[in-house]
């Protein structure tokens, strides 16, 4: 474990509540991601995992706690919240990438409208973050011209184009077709090796067991279980934990 | 005479159709400004009604709603005709050509505030998720990302309409327009021959199987590479 208790978190999360009418998705959860850490939450479907991640970079507005990212309070009225995003990556299942736009054109957007760099500046970044990813042969081709695995890589270049400060990624790989997750996953692995704060969400266990400080494990809204990922898999506290670890192992 | 040269003296009279031709023509010329002016305002008042309503300012939307439903609702020749002989009586009085565009543009500002408004909701909800994640604001997502997905989308649906929207520029030769059935109209009166009806059915064609030979090739333009 990098770094465990030297900073002090650049994720920091407390008492988070967030209801969707009726129904209470998470139940005062508390966060905590120290810089250059990634944190694997893991739990059953309907566990407000996702989000719990969401509420990370706003795009879902919890009704009562606090969330504070490199220093911004990220729930104050007066914080630019388009500002704040620029230093908070997200990845998300369904790859979201823009069908009328090539590869780089994808990676180029937030850099020109947001960063407000010049084409050719953001064409070179562009180009950088797609070789990092492995896809800088692909730059002008469309999304619908990639496997999916491509695609989920072009959403990563695109969200570390803009140099964030934390990665967040929601189960990135639980749309892809199990030859294509292994590409995913090596590049979030270099990315981890490179230094980069992640906060995931996904069912991959074993990359959880190999590349993870921390595994989180949520259920009903709760964080039930907090540790090591060899705490979490071998020695769970929970009855929930235990099951939970059961049932995905035997797949 | 045999029953089809009766046919052709009534509707293919070529003396007749020559000596009309002039005034055809000059409704043809009055049909394509109509038809121009009405597309290039209905549509650009449409986009703008969708943009306005897509940032879901509560009262507004009842009033764009209002106003788009209303003119769904009413026939075109019903507005038309309310225009030019209504506005007088409150003091403002319409040509018979701003009366037909007036009208026929707030027709087709209604319908294809539709079509947008439905062009726009149908982008996935991710196309903004991943968009805002990466600092993009509102206005911006909506230009850079949600309206080119948006156009291309609607633009089959909005093709057709305007279509119809721009032969609905017949309803002009009501109010006393002399575009193509307008002028069709009085040389068939004056000639006491229908045979100008059938020029004007010609221009009819000669004008709009190229818009829809165009928007034929705009509907395969604007879409995406596979």
């Amino acid at each position: 474990m990098r770094n465990a208790h030297s900073s002090p978190p650049i994720v920091q999360a407390h008492g988070l509540w967030k209801r969707f009418g009726a129904l209470t998705v998470l139940k005062g959860v508390d966060l905590e991601v120290a810089e250059k850490q990634l944190v694997f939450i893991i739990g059953p479907s309907g566990s407000g995992k996702s989000t719990l991640l969401r509420c990370l970079n706003r795009l879902e507005t919890p009704d009562d706690g606090a969330i504070t990212i490199d220093g911004i309070n990220l729930l104050s009225p007066k914080t630019d919240i388009n500002k704040a995003r620029q230093r908070i990556g997200m990845v998300f299942q369904s790859f979201n990438l823009y069908p009328h736009m090539t590869a780089r054109q994808n990676v180029t957007l937030a850099l020109r409208k947001v960063l407000g760099r010049g084409k050719e500046e953001a064409d070179i970044a562009a180009r950088h973050a797609l070789d990092r990813v492995g896809l800088g042969e692909r730059m002008d081709h469309f999304p619908a011209q990639l496997s999916g695995g491509q695609q989920q890589r072009v959403a990563i270049a695109r969200a570390i184009a803009l140099e964030p400060r934390v990665m967040l990624f929601d189960e990135p790989t639980s749309a892809l077709d199990p030859e294509l997750v292994g590409g995913v996953l090596s590049v979030m692995r270099e990315l981890r090796e490179s230094g980069m704060t992640m906060v995931v969400v996904s069912h991959e266990m074993a990359f959880a067991r190999a590349a993870a400080d921390t595994v989180i494990f949520m259920a009903d809204g709760e964080k039930l279980e907090e540790g090591p990922p060899a705490q979490i898999f071998e020695q769970p506290q929970h009855e929930r934990t235990r099951s939970f670890i059961r049932q995905i192992d035997r797949h | 005479m045999t029953g089809f040269e009766n046919f052709a003296f009534s509707f293919l009279n070529m003396k007749v159709m020559a000596q009309y031709l002039p005034q055809i023509a000059q409704g043809f010329v009055l049909t394509v400004w109509l038809a121009v002016l009405i597309v290039v305002a209905g549509l650009a008042s449409g986009l703008a009604l969708a943009l306005v309503r897509s940032f879901g300012i509560r009262p507004l939307n009842w009033l764009i709603i209002f106003v788009v439903d209303l003119f769904r609702a009413l026939p075109p020749l019903v507005i038309i005709v309310l225009l030019f002989f209504g506005l007088p009586a409150a003091g403002l009085g319409l040509s018979g050509f701003a009366a037909t565009w007036l009208s026929l543009t707030l027709v087709l500002m209604a319908f294809s505030e539709e079509i947008f408004w439905a062009g726009l909701t149908s982008v996935h909800k991710g196309q903004w998720e991943a968009s805002r994640s990466t600092g993009l604001t509102f206005t911006q997502t909506l230009r850079h990302v949600v309206v080119p997905q948006a156009l291309r989308i609607t633009i089959p649906p909005l093709t057709n309409r305007t279509i119809a929207i721009t032969k609905g520029t017949a309803l002009g030769s009501v109010v006393g327009v002399s575009e193509i059935l307008g002028a069709s109209q009085s040389a068939m009166s004056f000639s006491a021959n229908p045979s100008p009806l059938m020029l004007g059915a010609i221009a009819y064609l000669v004008l709009f199987i190229p818009v829809v030979a165009f928007g034929r090739w705009v509907e395969s333009r604007f879409a995406w590479k596979r």
